[in-house]
């Protein structure tokens, strides 16, 4: 599938495929149309994480160029993070050059406030970190938003800047990578949803990098992330429950984020912040999720795994085929699909 | 609105009513982000109401700026958590001392616009949002008897103000229904460095005191929900026991 090169001007307008297992068929439609594609009682859950501009150009203690990649807040000041060679998103992540293999007590010096000192070397992979700041609080977020651009991959035509990568929910800086399946859903679509009853809530879930460029360390993401279920949350999930309306998750983190909390609790949800390593597959049982709006994502990814737990892959990649053929394109600005 | 342990975010807040409201917030127990642009006051402020037991956060930003919007919303939400109440608050007065409109430089008017309606705005994109996906949140912006009077010489700073009205009568009524509130507050003629700046002859002893005013704004959050969406309403209504 093409990748859609730049953020376009009218998300409503943006292609929605609708993949309906049950009936084993496939429908075109446009994002505007997904409320009446919902019914009354239905529940959307979205991710309210802002995306943090996480890429930072940074030099060693040799001076030499490199890219530093935030991708978790670990808390206590300690960050996991990917370190890049010299370049920037302009070359394929598979392409980059390798970092240098730097070691615990390195500073990579980011500008003259702004210093991340290596704490932790991965023996098996030396470019994943654990660094710290000396700033904190107020003044590291600041400085972070200051120096930081955001993350992104070299099928885009430009260079993002920070607004590009917000959802229109966007609140807490958890995201190193936009959680982009919340990305069309403008406010006006919002209410035309809850003038059918159909409620829109939220989950934080910290979206971590979809890339490294090492084909080891991709293989195994996502790396564990942290989420946050609000009570209220708990509640409208009850409460669709009740009246049989089933519950749509925007995006793959919202399913990471609900079935990963559910997955702690024997299948209930629980309010709070926790931290998951669940990984949704073919096979996985669905506590909490009935339905998933998505990007189409590529056969091999662990988004595309996820979405297998919800449909056949023999239907995804039909209906998927039809969408390539019919120009939808891919990635995070790219078009939807609406497996339900 | 239950002012204890919610999440705040106070514009314009390193002098009068701004800093007013930041402190007497963290005394009620609100966890406050405080955004001015001069970093060393702010920090200070930061400071008397930390050293008061209450808990400040210092951003020191221009909410004129574009590229520092994101970055105001998000570190207010990183340290604070969510945002419940939006204090639009920093304003500028276009040319200081004021001037005739036939007088005034466009640009200046710009940059009034930019602090007084796009800022607030952005902000408003911001962190409105997730107030409206947890069901409560209140918006305050501050505005002027400028914005209705017709002053002589408050021309730019009173359209500024009079489309930051509006905009909040609208925003109100499409935020009907969610419980989250917007009101706009005309705090009345203040001690303040902003007045002195816009009429440096008054006499300091005839206007109300920022702590005052401040007052009366709590009491206004804490019963909001009296009041239509989108209502404009004078602090100076909001005098009952606190």
């Amino acid at each position: 599938m093409m990748a859609a090169p730049w953020p376009r001007d009218e998300p409503l307008d943006e292609r929605l495929l609708l993949v309906e297992p049950r009936r084993g068929a496939w429908h075109d439609g446009r994002i505007r149309d997904l409320p009446s594609w919902l019914t009354p009682g239905d529940l959307v859950v979205v991710n309210d994480a802002a995306t943090l501009p996480a890429s930072f150009c940074a030099t060693d203690p040799h001076d030499l160029p490199l890219e530093l990649r935030l991708a978790a807040d670990l808390g206590h000041g300690k960050w996991r993070a990917v370190l890049f060679g010299k370049g920037d998103w302009h070359t394929r992540t598979e392409d980059r050059a390798p970092p240098p293999v730097l070691a615990p007590g390195d500073n990579l010096r980011i500008s003259s406030e702004l210093t991340a000192t290596i704490e932790e070397v991965n023996p098996n992979a030396p470019r994943m970190l654990v660094v710290s700041f000396a700033l904190e609080g107020a003044a590291l977020w600041l400085a972070l938003y200051r120096h930081g651009r955001p993350v992104q991959y070299s099928h885009l035509a430009g260079a993002l800047r920070v607004w590009h990568t917000q959802t229109p929910f966007a609140s807490r800086p958890w995201a190193v990578e936009m959680p982009s399946a919340g990305r069309p859903l403008a406010w006006g679509l919002v209410a035309n949803l809850r003038a059918r009853a159909i409620r829109v809530t939220a989950v934080t879930h910290a979206a971590g990098l979809s890339s490294t460029g090492d084909p080891a360390i991709d293989a195994a993401l996502p790396f564990p992330e942290r989420f946050d279920v609000p009570p209220g949350t708990v509640e409208a999930v009850a409460r669709a429950r009740a009246r049989r309306g089933r519950v749509v998750a925007v995006g793959t983190t919202v399913v990471r984020a609900l079935e990963g909390c559910a997955a702690m609790h024997d299948g209930e949800l629980v309010a709070g912040e926790a931290i998951t390593d669940l990984r949704v597959r073919p096979g996985f049982r669905p506590q909490i999720v009935d339905g998933v709006l998505s990007g189409l994502h590529e056969i091999g990814s662990s988004h595309r795994e996820l979405l297998q737990a919800f449909a056949p892959e023999a239907l995804l990649s039909r209906a998927f085929a039809h969408a390539e053929a019919s120009g939808y394109l891919g990635h995070e600005f790219g078009d939807m699909c609406l497996v339900l | 609105m239950e002012i204890r342990a919610i999440g705040a975010l106070v514009t314009g807040a390193s002098r009068g009513l701004g800093a007013a409201l930041a402190h007497q917030l963290a005394a009620q127990g609100a966890r406050v982000a405080l955004v001015a642009r001069g970093a060393d006051e702010l920090a200070r402020r930061v400071e008397d109401i930390r050293k008061d037991g209450g808990d400040a956060h210092a951003i020191a930003a221009d909410v004129g700026d574009k590229n520092a919007a994101h970055a105001i919303a998000a570190t207010a939400a990183a340290v604070v958590g969510p945002i419940s109440l939006l204090v639009n608050n920093a304003s500028s007065l276009g040319h200081v001392p004021l001037r005739m409109l036939l007088d005034t430089d466009c640009e200046a008017l710009e940059a009034a616009l930019e602090v007084n309606v796009v800022g607030p705005l952005r902000l408003t994109k911001l962190v409105v949002p997730s107030m409206v996906l947890r069901g409560e949140g209140l918006v305050v912006n501050v505005t002027s008897d400028a914005a209705v009077e017709a002053y002589p010489g408050w021309g730019a700073y009173g359209s500024t103000k009079a489309a930051l009205e509006q905009m909040g009568r609208v925003l109100g009524a499409e935020l009907e229904g969610t419980g989250v509130r917007v009101i706009t507050v005309d705090p009345g003629e203040m001690n303040t460095r902003m007045h002195a700046d816009a009429m440096p002859d008054a006499d300091p002893s005839s206007l109300l005191s920022p702590d005052v005013v401040a007052g009366r704004i709590l009491r206004l959050v804490r019963d909001a929900g009296a009041l239509h969406n989108g209502a404009r309403t004078l602090a100076s209504a909001w005098t009952g026991a606190p």
